[in-house]
């Protein structure tokens, strides 16, 4: 493949519409090097976050052929058809520039989710003493690189736009390895609940799916986070015992 | 006139990488008011890249390893130009500012009994850093932001900072431009602390962001710092070479600490030959001892791949040139040989290198299980910077401005080991934090100027007003990045240094002319031709400091004075503004060594 066509967004909060680029490729060409020679040579101020190009940062999340990629790690000849490859900012959040959108609302959002808090240290150097399987379980929920791609997808926040009641997976993802670290003893089964919404998730796991660090992100951090929701609040052998033996009903 | 937004800050915080957070953490905890300036989003600095580990002598896997051996490894990899004080603070607090990442969320691996578990590198001792797969960057940027946000830290995204604001000698605040609408904004402050990370976007071949364009060496400079040490380069000697597009980008030393051998074209195991004499006595006799070191035996020497950066990379170049190079100008790195050691080599590869192995799979084609991955050189790290004190990190000639970590110059001398970096971001960041809000304390009264303000404006917005011209701002950043990687890259000599330097003349002519189309929204052109100044103010220091240095040392290499001499250990090099504005080198001794570290030396050979 020796050129290719691509049909990129270009606009602002106004309104705006797809253009036409021509780009001759290089071998091993990802669509963030297409975009990088379009601005370098037929448009200067074409708008893109990049920082890393090795799919670590979370930087350069786009939709490539109504896909939620990350450019860096998209091969243009994978995504290459018969008729041109588009790219276009993601959906779930207000276009800023072309390519670029205002995810400030997902820092916003995790400000508010109680930190890992952790216990009295183990030892007097300040350390604690944990086990290699105990900390896999949330290791996995920090290789996220927050590039937003699960928010995108999520229909919750694409389609019905309810961010004011719902964080979305990647702060379920972010609540669930302070929960599973194995030396905080903060709670935030009340919070996720009340404020964040977990109940909206039906689990259809749009979000694992585009995840591109593979973080199993319904199996492993929401389904575990829903089933201590509803242990705490709505297990009526529980609200029993916590009648006879004590206990905050945590309502 | 422009309309500016104005903020005020007790300290100012430039960069929000390892040190930036670090530093702003430490600040706020002080009790002053802390303003933390990103140039990306938060959390996506160019310490997220990081892979290998952390350093520091905790002495969790081998207890024989602690300060004092820490820090004649970190010397000798210098060799010796190192600041010695920063070196022993750095070996002396780098544990403890490990542990209290855990404290804010991170979770390194773990050794059997519990403890963090440390990783061999190249030129340490003995395993020393901690890590989290090959992610451990991510893990420290992702700990610190999301321990930084509680802290009542103002934090600006997107902003990039074009110049430092002066009362007399003292630094007081910065003018830069937001990149969502490219408004100004004015931050008027008692202490500013640079932490804006390298300048590999000098070459054009590197593993940096484009993020990494020496702003803080260049504000630093022309606000009158001096730097230090900037013919000193740091070229991985392992990047991605093939295909083009992902040229330069790292692949972690950490695949030669768990036993990744590199070979040429004719499958001979290279490193073997040419040990240099400082290191023959920690370096493996043969491929057994070297396989047994790499899987904890305490009584094995490091293979010979693990010896420091600027030597393998020469080694690479070597074979290169000698014809024996892999398809596309580099060599073999094989982690899949393990396979003849370990049963299931495929999962343990995939277990303890998780993003090299997603990286060439998704990026080259290549299964790194199965077969070897082709790497070259690729500009890494300036080991030069700002020269600042070594306790408090300000700079020595302009009070109230602070630099940590990679914008900061002194403690790795000629040549970084790999995991003294992210050590160095928290143990320096913490310092600077520290002593910045001292200082901001201690001196409450100052007056940001009006015209110096007005000028940063019209410089800011002078080539969008040119608009579209003939001088491209991507272009003339490549050919610079094309004449650097020519000229003052891996192997220098004085003919192509001076080319350079008359090249740097030329291109810094044309910055007049440069031109961006558009509007100030989101505009990479605008932004682009802006961080120009300071790719042309660091390309300058670095090829003057090559020219000067008539001998080959650490990560400076010239064909015209191989061998490393002497005469030229008792000193460093220091580039400053002169008063027309000329860049002046200056030779400037090291300090003598402190009697008890000279016998640490001595002791630890």
């Amino acid at each position: 493949m020796k050129s290719a066509t691509f049909k990129v967004w270009r606009g602002d909060q106004e309104g705006g519409d797809f253009e036409t680029y021509d780009v001759d490729l290089e071998p091993g060409y990802v669509v963030l090097d297409a975009i990088h020679k379009i601005q370098a040579e037929q448009a200067t101020d074409l708008a893109c976050r990049w920082n890393c190009k090795a799919g670590k940062c979370g930087s350069c999340s786009a939709e490539v052929n109504g896909s939620p990629r990350l450019m860096c790690m998209t091969r243009v000849e994978d995504v290459a058809g018969d008729g041109p490859i588009t790219v276009e900012p993601m959906r779930a959040f207000p276009v800023l520039k072309d390519l670029v959108t205002d995810v400030s609302w997902n820092y916003e959002v995790k400000a508010s989710i109680q930190p890992v808090t952790p216990r009295e240290p183990d030892f007097e150097d300040g350390s604690w003493e944990m086990q290699q399987y105990d900390v896999e379980r949330p290791q996995e929920f920090r290789k996220c690189i927050e590039c937003f791609l699960c928010q995108n997808v999520c229909h919750v926040l694409r389609d019905h736009q309810m961010h004011a009641e719902f964080a979305g997976p990647r702060h379920f993802v972010f609540a669930a390895q302070a929960e599973m670290n194995p030396i905080d003893v903060g709670d935030r089964v009340a919070q996720l609940r009340d404020d964040l919404g977990i109940g909206y998730c039906n689990i259809t796991k749009c979000c694992t799916n585009v995840c591109p660090e593979g973080i199993t992100i319904t199996d492993n951090a929401i389904i575990p986070l829903k089933e201590r929701v509803v242990d705490r609040s709505y297990d009526p052998i529980a609200k029993i015992a916590r009648s006879v033996f004590g206990g905050a009903d945590d309502d | 006139m422009s309309a500016y937004q104005e903020f005020e800050h007790d300290v100012l915080v430039i960069g929000a990488g390892g040190a930036g957070l670090r530093a702003a953490i430490e600040a706020a905890a002080a009790g002053v008011n802390v303003g933390l300036v990103c140039k990306s989003l938060l959390g996506k600095a160019h310490t997220v890249m990081a892979e290998g580990g952390m350093a520091a002598s905790m002495g969790n896997v081998d207890e024989r390893d602690g300060w004092k051996t820490h820090f004649a490894d970190t010397m000798r990899g210098g060799q010796y130009l190192n600041s010695w004080r920063m070196a022993e603070l750095h070996a002396k607090e780098s544990p403890e500012r490990a542990r209290e990442l855990e404290k804010w969320g991170a979770l390194f691996d773990r050794t059997p009994d519990g403890k963090i578990l440390q990783r061999n590198f190249g030129g340490h001792k003995y395993p020393r850093l901690a890590h989290v797969g090959d992610r451990t960057g991510l893990e420290m940027i992702r700990t610190l932001q999301d321990h930084g946000i509680h802290q009542g830290i103002d934090v600006h995204m997107e902003v990039t900072v074009t110049r430092l604001l002066k009362d007399g000698e003292r630094c007081v605040g910065a003018f830069g431009y937001d990149r969502e609408q490219g408004r100004f904004r004015i931050f008027k402050a008692k202490a500013v602390v640079l932490a804006t990370g390298g300048l590999g976007r000098a070459y054009l071949v590197t593993s940096n962001s484009w993020e990494g364009t020496g702003d803080g060496h260049s504000l630093a400079y022309h606000a009158g710092a001096e730097m230090r040490d900037m013919e000193f380069i740091q070229f991985h000697p392992t990047g991605m070479i093939w295909p083009p597009s992902v040229r330069g980008i790292l692949v972690t030393e950490g695949v030669r600490g768990e036993g990744g051998i590199l070979r040429n074209s004719k499958g001979e195991r290279f490193m073997f030959e040419d040990i240099p004499p400082l290191y023959i006595d920690q370096t493996a006799d043969n491929p057994e001892e070297g396989w047994r070191y790499v899987t904890g035996d305490r009584d094995a020497r490091r293979p010979p791949e693990l010896l420091t950066r600027d030597h393998v990379a020469r080694k690479i170049v070597k074979e290169v040139q000698e014809g024996r190079g892999s398809p596309h100008g580099g060599a073999f790195l094989d982690i899949s040989w393990i396979k003849e050691h370990i049963k299931d080599s495929e999962g343990h590869i995939k277990k303890k290198l998780p993003s090299m192995y997603h990286q060439f799979k998704e990026l080259a084609g290549i299964d790194i299980t199965k077969e070897p991955m082709e790497v070259g050189p690729t500009t890494h790290y300036a080991m030069g910077g700002v020269a600042v004190d070594a306790d408090t990190q300000m700079t020595t000639t302009v009070p109230g401005l602070f630099a940590a970590g990679e914008v900061g110059g002194g403690l790795h001398g000629a040549n970084r080991l790999g995991g003294n970096s992210l050590s160095d971001l928290v143990v320096f960041g913490q310092r600077a934090g520290e002593y910045a809000a001292k200082f901001a304390k201690d001196n409450p009264n100052y007056t940001v100027s009006e015209a110096e303000i007005e000028e940063a404006a019209t410089e800011a917005l002078a080539p969008l007003e040119r608009g579209v011209t003939s001088v491209n701002p991507f272009q003339l950043q490549f050919e610079l990045q094309t004449m650097m990687q020519n000229k003052v890259g891996i192997a220098r000599e004085e003919e192509g240094l001076s080319e350079a330097l008359g090249s740097i003349g030329e291109i810094a002519g044309q910055l007049a002319d440069v031109g961006a189309g558009g509007n100030r929204w989101y505009n990479p052109g605008w932004h682009t031709a802006l961080d120009l100044k300071h790719l042309l103010t660091v390309s300058e220091a670095i090829a003057l400091s090559a020219r000067e240095r008539k001998e080959s040392r650490g990560a400076h290499s010239r064909l015209d004075h191989l061998d490393k001499d002497k005469a030229w250990s008792t000193f460093n090099h220091v580039v400053r503004k002169g008063p027309d504005g000329e860049m002046i080198i200056e030779r400037r001794d090291i300090p003598p060594i402190r009697q008890e570290l000279q016998d640490i030396l001595e002791e630890e050979g």
